[in-house]
């Protein structure tokens, strides 16, 4: 009798699912197979007038206007290249750059000969696992890196494995965190590089990179780090975490996009092979023209986040607190992925148990979320990351990413919170899942029939 | 003497706040009107007992500085209106 029950269940929570997918698309009214009571209450209800509030802040953040106003000369008047050395249009683009140069090492206890700009984290992180690996490829083959990483560093590693690199893919504890007992012993005498981010773009947690700094120095192992998500919001330095690369990117901290940067320390000195070929700017490690506008805006953004990073940290995490608090004040069976403390506040990782978060997102449309990577994000598959803290399948499938931000009001968390919770709430009233557990019945030990 | 000076520097930031929050509440973007309100207001605050002559003198400067850049990201705004959020009001962000 079970199996058969199960059968229809699953049929019914699928068309609930790809009904409220195709309305999302053609914005339709008719549905056929959902009681059309509940699916008004998911969806029909908020013909809202107005944009969607942003809680997006991981996938990217609104430029600073103090940003732009500090770019803003350098996209008109002072256009000239800043590696030109023979007149003042070079000169004063050049001043610019390295101004910016000063200012982003600054905010990370860096000297300034040692921050490269490039366009973004990703081709900083490509050039941290590749350029090192290609580098020293002749005495040391071995990089270690974790399951939790973004898609470009494992790809970089996936890359580096068809060159004839070994790559050992560290997992993960269920807090998120990498155990740094499994860490050391993965460290091989053949180990080149490991890559470990700060920030988890997913679910916010943070690594411990200053202990994974000191490890990496003893066993004369490179340490590379993706502070994507962490520069200009948590305290960094270089030099107290011992870290070796560091990637940075301009659109996670209010600059614009297409600008990133990468450290790369002068002593003990790191080598690199460089990716692309050219006039050999950057140290010869990142060769084409600087784009000045867009590195006198992330240089900006660096100041200011610099400046305000106490203010920021603070209100993020009362937004948080906010945020968490309501939600899980009115709805039960809430769970907050990765380690409750150690992370950065700013980035909020909630599964909602017995309903999908596909179909929550979409029927939060007033609200600009997501369930994970924005990467990932046209896929239907739960994320890595999730799999990686070992949630089950089912909790991996209802998470979602709340990004708060500088900008982020608490008008704004107080409207998420509430439509959050009505939107859950209805979900639920038309999840089977939700009603067999009202029942009693214990979901973990139903036999799924295969399709 | 002191005195004096004192009540002009009152009278200096007290100008320098109230037109600050004047030319802020023109940005037509909800999220950047609310920061730049909400941070003004913070930063005079937390410095209103400030006694240290140098310092004052150094905020007023940062603060004419930022009155600048509001008034150019203002005119910015208006000219590339924000479309208005879903928590905003009929008219918020036309005006």
């Amino acid at each position: 009798m079970l199996p058969g029950i199960c059968r229809s269940t699953v049929g019914a929570v699928r068309s609930v699912v790809g009904v409220s997918r195709r309305h999302f698309l053609q914005q339709s009214s008719s549905l056929g197979t959902v009681a059309p009571k509940l699916e008004d209450a998911v969806t029909n209800e908020d013909t809202f007038a107005g944009r969607a509030l942003y809680m997006d802040a991981q996938s990217t953040t609104p430029l600073d206007p103090r940003v732009l106003d500090a770019m803003m000369p350098y996209s008109l008047a002072y256009f000239g290249n800043p590696h030109s050395r023979t007149h003042s249009y070079g000169w004063e683009s050049e001043e610019a750059v390295e101004k910016a140069r000063a200012q982003v090492a600054r905010l990370i206890g860096a000297d300034s000969r040692e921050i490269i700009f490039t366009s973004g984290a990703t081709e900083s992180n490509n050039i941290s696992v590749k350029g090192v690996g290609r580098f020293y490829k002749s005495r040391k083959k071995h990089i270690l890196t974790t399951q939790t990483e973004h898609k470009c560093v494992l790809d970089s590693c996936r890359a580096l494995e068809g060159e004839g690199f070994e790559v050992t893919y560290l997992p993960v504890q269920s807090n998120g965190i990498v155990d740094l007992k499994v860490f050391e012993e993965a460290i091989r005498p053949d180990t080149v590089l490991a890559s470990v981010m700060m920030v988890n773009n997913e679910i916010g947690v943070k690594q411990p990179i200053p202990e994974m700094g000191k490890i990496c120095r003893a066993h004369k192992v490179f340490l590379h780090t993706d502070a994507a998500q962490a520069v200009g919001k948590i305290p960094v330095d270089v030099n107290e975490m011992n870290i070796d690369l560091m990637s940075i990117s301009g659109h996670k901290i209010y600059a614009p996009k297409g600008i990133g940067a990468l450290y790369v320390r002068r002593r003990p000195r790191v080598r690199i092979e460089a990716l692309q070929s050219g006039g050999g700017q950057e140290r010869g490690m990142r060769s084409g023209t600087l784009p000045t506008p867009l590195i006198v805006g992330l240089g900006e953004a660096c100041n200011i986040s610099q400046k305000e990073m106490e203010y920021d940290h603070k209100r993020i995490s009362a937004l948080a607190n906010r945020l968490i608090s309501k939600v899980t004040g009115q709805i039960s069976d809430v769970i907050q992925n990765g380690d409750p403390d150690q992370r950065y506040p700013g980035c909020v990782n909630l599964s909602f148990a017995y309903i999908e978060g596909e179909s929550l997102l979409m029927a939060l449309k007033s609200v600009a979320l997501s369930s994970g990577s924005a990467c990932t994000s046209a896929s239907l598959e739960p994320s890595y990351v999730l799999r990686a803290i070992g949630a089950a399948e089912d909790l991996a499938h209802s998470s979602i990413r709340f990004g708060i931000g500088r900008f982020t009001t608490e008008e704004e968390i107080d409207y998420t919170a509430q439509q959050c919770i009505s939107k859950v709430t209805a979900l639920r009233e038309m999840s089977p899942l939700w009603e067999m557990v009202q029942e009693g019945i214990d979901i973990k030990e139903i036999q799924w029939s295969q399709h | 003497m002191a005195a004096t000076m004192a009540n002009a520097t009152r009278a200096t930031v007290l100008k320098l706040y109230r037109e600050i929050l004047r030319e802020s509440k023109k940005f037509t973007g909800y999220n950047y009107r609310e920061y730049a309100l909400r941070r003004t207001k913070v930063a005079f605050r937390e410095n209103k007992s400030l006694t240290d002559e140098a310092k004052i003198k150094a905020l007023i400067q940062e603060a004419e500085e930022n009155l600048q850049i509001i008034k150019r990201q203002v005119v910015l705004s208006q000219l590339y209106k924000d479309p208005s959020l879903v928590i905003e009001g009929e008219n918020a962000g036309q005006r």
